[in-house]
């Protein structure tokens, strides 16, 4: 039975750390002081001039080692609010193999005295090993298959919008488990504030070890959406097919795909949410995605809050700052 | 020559039955005389070690699994650093793998490794040779023409041998040789391109995994292979519970498997990849750190006599190469150095087993299953000797470390026990300066 | 800890503010008021309900949060950000009179953030300045067009205002650091 949630803790002062490298290192109750931070963040999008002078001085440099529109879009969107001078780095991983490393990469660019780094990287952990030799802030936008902790901070930052609190929420993830960050810095998050977890897909997507993560672990979707608060859909990618997990795109929205009659299970005020880029027919139904419990595009405007948040609370952490005259 | 009296310690020989206080003497290169209270007068123009009984002499430890890296990849090890690194970790010899570059499927590679080898005149090399030509897995090399060279078995290691059929070609030939195949076990199927032990952490991490019967099902298919042929099959770098029950099953059925287990697998598991550096490079090692089951298996199969050998899979790896993001860094990390302190502390000093045993585990199983000289201080053979301090402490340091790669995951750590010196054919080719162990004047 | 104003010295400073206010706009059309966070905010809710008490209308009511606006903010190399609180302004300044609201005017600095905050949200018409106390050393050319009162101090004494709705009670204290 889901009992009326209270909230795990009361808000930080303050984050401990100098990064932001994933929900695992974040305290439930800096997880807090972000949500809250973001509450006050999105009101500036709101307004007629969208955009303070917090950061005015500041450096932001977004080092993109895959390719990204949507949050490489709203982190800097997020820069820009705070007035921070943004520089765009891509950086086609394939050029990385040829030549420079990750870590001379980040030297040259911390040698430009950025006061802070917004990392997207294809390998797990790659924004550990940025943190042990840059000075500044990293932030991660998502390593490999580990985590993407502004996502699922946003995640948050919508259900609490929507339902007031994340404790004592049934919340039913579906889709790829094994492959998928959002899915790891989302159960991390959620668990942390005291949600009830749900986790589904197929025994091929679903990695040895997630029920340690304190997660109910289910392949019916049908059980995991029943009377679910939230329900979550992730990304189906083309190549997991062509991996071999599951055998056609068409099995796999008959067996897992978020349609109107399996929302009928959750309850009456459900919202829906994905990450996107959405795969309409194949994790999600059109009618769901479009339809009245859909809140995705509200995930999209939250996320410039959420990064606004999160770039704010850590900017005051950078051993780097330019001078100020 | 020069004479040796070793004066006063422990004398751990399994081979001969000893394991007391014995003295031992050393001349013209071999073991002339083992036995209690050697009149200091037989070392007459040579010299006496006087040492305390907590000094223990044993037969030289051999470490059959050791990446030397050359030919080709000189950045990270030579075969003059390599032996440089094995004589201060204790060992009189090592056998080395044939994945350099190029790989060693001809006389002409084992040659070179045994000039270079001679030239540093160290440790012993006994050079490992490839299983198929250019380790691709497809054709035998020319063993025959390998084992002439001096190369004392066969391996693809870093790769198993492709398919049950190769194994099966390669054991039946080997055989004529006795020379025994050593598996590298894993079914490339199940390791795809993971990087770490399948499991919550590798879950929790975002790294793909390796699972544990990935080595099982080759290792499995090869005592199967060898059970049928009445080859003999030696499984490397054993990593896995299930691995080690396939072994346990084939012994019980007499078969001729062997298998060894590496000191970071019988110690370690894969909560180092998260704490205290997470996705640290160092920690990064193929097969990867398992699970605690599989290290406390590790354990038990050392105890209960399952394992046969403890090898360390030297895999030195240049800085530069191991300061990438995990999943691009190289699998490996140095062994020799840190072989003794981390066997004494844990399997000794820890109670597991007793001296004797880890004498057999070192030295004396791995002469007998390739095959070479050693393993014993049985008077007339060449003298090759470990000298241990068991109580002295050790902390390593990476920056100390002798091998020319500095990649362990043991940086900081202490341990208890430690290698006080070791003669190769007779000559001190290492002494520790730390352990107490004194070099007195010339015998009179 | 000499205590410089009670509740009724603060009850009636406001009502002769709203009064003022009144006169000076002659009436409230028009007119709103935004509190900067946070003992503004309680404050312009106090002046809103006197020229609700005087006028008969309501006047609308907002809370500007500074914080972002400050001139000290990325001063600091190392340090915790100080806490950004959400700012509620549910209507358009275009054209408006407002009426900022503020605890304790010293430096100036507080309000000079506060108008470049305000310019932010539209063009107000005007924007006039109330504040509970005036303790002097201005180090921006800002005046206030409201004061509760006037209380002289020297730099190194504070200024402590304490308001029912956050600290239980209503007074205004002055305090000399130790």
């Amino acid at each position: 039975m889901d009992a009326p949630g209270t909230e795990v803790a009361l808000p930080a002062t303050a984050l401990r750390g100098k990064d932001l490298l994933g929900i695992a290192e974040l305290a439930p109750e800096e997880i807090l002081l972000i949500l809250d931070t973001a509450e006050a963040m999105k009101e500036i999008s709101q307004r007629q001039i969208k955009k303070v002078p917090a950061l005015r001085g500041r450096t932001v440099v977004n080092l993109f080692f895959e390719p990204s529109t949507r949050t490489r879009t709203s982190f800097e969107i997020a820069e820009k609010r705070l007035s921070a001078d943004t520089l765009g780095v891509a950086v086609a991983s394939s050029s990385v193999v040829k030549g420079e490393t990750l870590v001379d990469t980040a030297r040259n660019i911390e040698a430009m005295g950025p006061s802070m780094i917004v990392l997207r990287h294809a390998s797990s952990g790659a924004p550990h090993l940025l943190s042990r030799i840059c000075k500044s802030p990293i932030i991660n936008a998502g390593d490999g298959l580990h985590e993407h902790p502004t996502q699922a901070l946003l995640d948050a930052f919508t259900i609490r919008e929507r339902k007031g609190r994340i404790a004592g929420l049934k919340v039913a993830i579906v889709g790829d488990l094994l492959h998928s960050r959002v899915l790891r810095s989302n159960v991390l998050l959620l668990t942390k504030l005291g949600a009830d977890v749900w986790v589904c897909g197929p025994p091929t997507l679903i990695p040895m070890g997630l029920a340690a993560m304190g997660v109910t672990t289910t392949t019916s979707v049908d059980a995991a959406v029943e009377g679910a608060d939230v329900v979550m859909m992730l990304r189906i990618q083309l190549e997991r097919m062509e991996g071999g997990f599951f055998p056609s795109l068409r099995e796999y929205f008959r067996v897992f795909g978020m349609t109107d009659a399996r929302l009928r299970r959750a309850k009456p005020d459900v919202i829906v949410m994905h990450p996107g880029p959405i795969n309409r027919g194949v994790e999600i139904s059109s009618e769901v995605a479009d339809g009245p419990y859909s809140v995705i595009l509200d995930q999209v405007a939250n996320g410039v809050a959420a990064r606004m948040a999160v770039l704010y609370l850590l900017a005051g952490g950078g051993a780097h700052d330019e001078v100020v005259a | 020559m020069m004479k040796w009296l070793l004066k006063g310690g422990r004398v751990v020989d399994p081979v001969n039955g000893i394991d007391g206080a014995y003295d031992v003497l050393v001349r013209d290169g071999v073991i002339a005389k083992v036995g209690r209270d050697l009149p200091v007068s037989l070392a007459e123009g040579g010299q006496v070690i006087a040492l305390s009984p907590a000094f223990v002499v044993c037969p030289g430890f051999i470490d059959m699994h050791v990446h030397l890296r050359e030919p080709g990849q000189e950045h990270k090890e030579t075969v003059a650093t390599g032996v440089a690194s094995a004589v201060a970790g204790g060992f009189t010899a090592v056998a080395c793998m044939p994945n350099t570059a190029p790989v060693n499927d001809n006389a002409g590679v084992t040659e070179l490794i045994l000039k270079k080898a001679a030239d540093a005149n160290l440790a012993r090399v006994y050079p490992i040779g490839a299983v198929s030509r250019g380790q691709k897995g497809e054709s035998l090399a020319d063993i025959a023409e390998l084992k002439a060279a001096g190369c004392v078995a066969i391996t693809d290691d870093g790769h198993p041998v492709s398919t049950a059929l190769l194994a099966r070609r390669a054991m039946e030939y080997a055989s004529m040789f006795g020379m025994p195949l050593i598996e590298h076990c894993e079914d490339p199927s199940l390791k795809g391109d993971g990087v770490a032990h399948e499991g919550p952490m590798a879950a929790s991490l975002g790294l793909k995994g390796i699972p544990g019967i990935a080595e099982a099902i080759t290792a499995s298919r090869d005592i199967l292979v060898a059970e049928m042929v009445g080859g003999h099959v030696h499984v490397a770098h054993m990593s896995a519970w299930t691995t080690l029950e396939a072994v346990r099953q084939g012994k019980s059925r007499g078969v001729k498997v062997t298998c060894e287990v590496a000191p970071h697998h019988f110690t370690l598991t894969d909560a180092m990849l998260q704490a205290p550096v997470p996705y640290d490079t160092n920690t990064k090692m193929n097969p990867p750190l398992r699970e605690a089951k599989d290290r406390d298996a590790m354990l038990e199969g050392i105890r209960d006599g399952s394992v046969d050998v403890i090898a360390t899979d030297h895999a030195p790896h240049h800085a530069d190469e191991k300061n990438v993001e995990f999943d691009r860094a190289p699998f490996g990390i140095v062994g020799l150095e840190t072989a003794i302190p981390i066997a004494m502390e844990t399997l000794v000093h820890g109670g597991v087993i007793g001296l004797p045993r880890l004498v057999e585990l070192m030295s004396v199983n791995p002469a007998r299953i390739i095959n070479v000289p050693g393993g014993s201080l049985t008077e007339g053979q060449p003298a090759d000797i470990t000298i241990l301090a068991p109580e002295q402490s050790v902390t390593i340091d990476r920056t100390q470390l002798v091998s020319k790669s500095k990649n362990t995951p043991y940086h900081g750590a202490t341990f208890r026990g430690a290698a006080a010196a070791t003669f190769v054919g007779g000559r001190l080719v290492f002494v520790n300066a730390a352990s107490g162990l004194a070099l007195t004047a010339e015998a009179r | 800890m000499p205590v410089v104003m009670d509740a009724d010295r603060i009850s009636r400073a406001l009502v002769r503010i709203a009064h003022e206010v009144v006169e000076r706009n002659r009436g409230v059309e028009n007119l709103a008021i935004i509190g900067v966070r946070s003992r503004g905010v309680p404050l312009a809710r106090r002046i809103a309900a006197a020229l609700k008490s005087i006028s008969g209308d309501d006047v609308p009511v907002g809370a500007l949060d500074i914080t972002l606006y400050r001139d000290d903010l990325m001063r600091q190399t190392v340090g915790p950000q100080p806490l950004v609180r959400r700012t509620e302004i549910p209507f358009s300044l275009d054209d408006r009179v407002i009426v900022l609201v503020d605890d304790v005017l010293f430096t100036g600095r507080t309000t000079r953030a506060a108008l470049d905050a305000l310019v932010d949200f539209g063009r107000p018409r005007a924007i006039q300045l109330v504040v509970l106390v005036d303790r002097g050393h201005r180090e921006l050319p800002i005046k206030a067009d409201y004061v509760g009162k006037n209380i002289p101090t020297s730099r190194r004494e504070s200024v402590h205002v304490r308001l029912s709705e956050t600290d239980g009670t209503d007074e205004v204290s002055v305090e000399s650091e130790a």
